[in-house]
């Protein structure tokens, strides 16, 4: 059997799997944001950050090798995720006690994982465009992090291929594939998994407030 | 004795209300500790302080000239709350101009009569947008939470008063 170290540990791998996915299979926690079992990984917002024989590389992007030795859990790791973390956060406007993703909102628990209990940096306070034109479904682009799960969730699970990433570096931004650009010109519905996928309140379903009490959210 | 001072800059006293939340053990905190400025004494300026709480991001003159005034006079300073740590709702504002926001306050606003933006030399100068205040000084401690629960109080203070470094266990961590 083929296995290889994650933290010490020795682990099986399977042919094709990527180090992300052999942690999975045993159980051993790397913190990933973009990764989504089930959707090809897309690498972007490099949370999962290992060490691979010395070197970095995102645990969901890279392919298992056999005799590898992978670190994890390590305080130089720990400040990398948290940089990222930092960044992503101040790269948005994330008030968190005014958004109704909050207690199941990815980002945030993972920042909570990693004890961030402050931004560090600079915020930038972006100003991108809000949609509210259809009546169900909202997009808050200041909080997209650019994960693509609704890109590829809309393209290959819903069959209608309704978002895209466009742009570069700081002007990245989530595009609607309508002609206005507008989310009322797309057959979006509540239901798509391109909505239920977005892993922070940037793409949230209308009409719901804040349904949930405190305490009873997903990861209170 | 230990002196503290407290303050809430562009914030709603909700972090001041969470921190009183620690009901009985505020009892317990009063015979260790004096306060200095705070809303609690109601005394308008800091004197020499072991620490001090600022809840509230920076919205105007007047908030930045106190929060200079307190990393002044505190040896250990900790930003309390989301609007401390990253302006919070305050900074929605900063999507807008000013003279958006003016207007929609005070000329274009529901039920407004005699619409006039305020003049008065009194008022502080409002900032061009709402920042967090480890923009504008070192701040030594955050406590994150809108508000911070009550025990996040408790683990702050008991582990500064102990001359500890403060460590918030994970269940204390939230941003709303
Ligand atoms: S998307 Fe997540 S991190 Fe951002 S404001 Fe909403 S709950 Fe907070
Ligand atoms: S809208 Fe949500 S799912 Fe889509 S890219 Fe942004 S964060 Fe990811
Ligand atoms: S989870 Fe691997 S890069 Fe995002």
């Amino acid at each position: 059997m083929k296995t290889i170290s994650l933290d010490g540990a020795m682990v099986p791998l399977a042919e094709g799997q990527t180090v992300m996915e052999c942690a999975l299979a045993a159980n051993i926690p790397i913190p990933h944001l973009c990764y989504l079992p089930g959707f090809a990984p897309h690498g972007s917002c490099r949370l999962c950050t290992v060490k691979i024989d010395g070197r970095f590389a995102s645990a969901c992007t890279q392919p298992a090798m056999e005799g590898q030795h992978v670190e994890i859990d390590t305080e130089e790791l720990r400040q990398v995720r948290l940089s990222l973390l930092r960044m992503l956060f101040v790269e948005g406007n994330h008030y968190c006690p005014a958004c109704e993703k909050s207690g199941s909102c990815r980002l945030q628990k993972a920042a909570y994982d990693e004890g961030m209990l402050d931004l560090h940096y600079r915020p930038w306070y972006p100003n991108r465009q809000m949609d509210a034109s259809h009546p169900d479904v909202l997009i808050d682009r200041d909080r997209c992090i650019f994960c693509e799960l609704c890109v590829k969730a809309s393209r290959d699970v819903d069959g209608k291929n309704i978002f895209g990433i466009s742009g570069r570096g700081i002007d990245t931004r989530l595009v609607v594939n309508s002609k206005s650009g507008l989310l009322a010109d797309t057959d979006i519905s509540a239901q798509d998994r391109a909505v239920e996928v977005c892993p922070v309140g940037a793409i949230l379903v209308k009409g719901r407030g804040f349904e949930v009490p405190i305490g009873k959210r997903l990861y209170d | 004795m230990i002196r503290l001072a407290t303050c809430s800059l562009a914030g709603c006293f909700g972090c001041h209300m969470s921190f009183l939340d620690m009901d009985e053990k505020f009892l317990a905190l009063v015979e260790r500790v004096e306060f200095d400025r705070s809303p609690f004494t109601d005394i308008k300026s800091v004197g020499k302080c072991d620490i001090g709480l600022v809840e509230g991001g920076l919205c105007n003159e007047e908030n930045l000239a106190a929060l200079k005034e307190f990393r002044e006079n505190c040896s250990i300073l900790v930003a309390v709350g989301a609007c401390a740590i990253n302006g919070g709702i305050p900074a929605m504002r900063n999507r807008f101009s000013m003279d958006e926001c003016l207007a929609e306050a005070y000329l274009d606003g529901i039920g407004i009569e005699n619409p006039q933006i305020p003049a008065d030399p009194e008022l502080p100068v409002l900032l061009k947008k709402v920042c967090p205040v480890h923009e504008a000084v070192r701040i030594d401690y955050f406590l994150p939470g809108c508000p911070p629960p009550a025990g996040a109080f408790e683990v702050l203070l008991e582990a500064l008063l102990k001359g500890e470094k403060p460590v918030l266990p994970e269940k204390l961590i939230h941003y709303d």
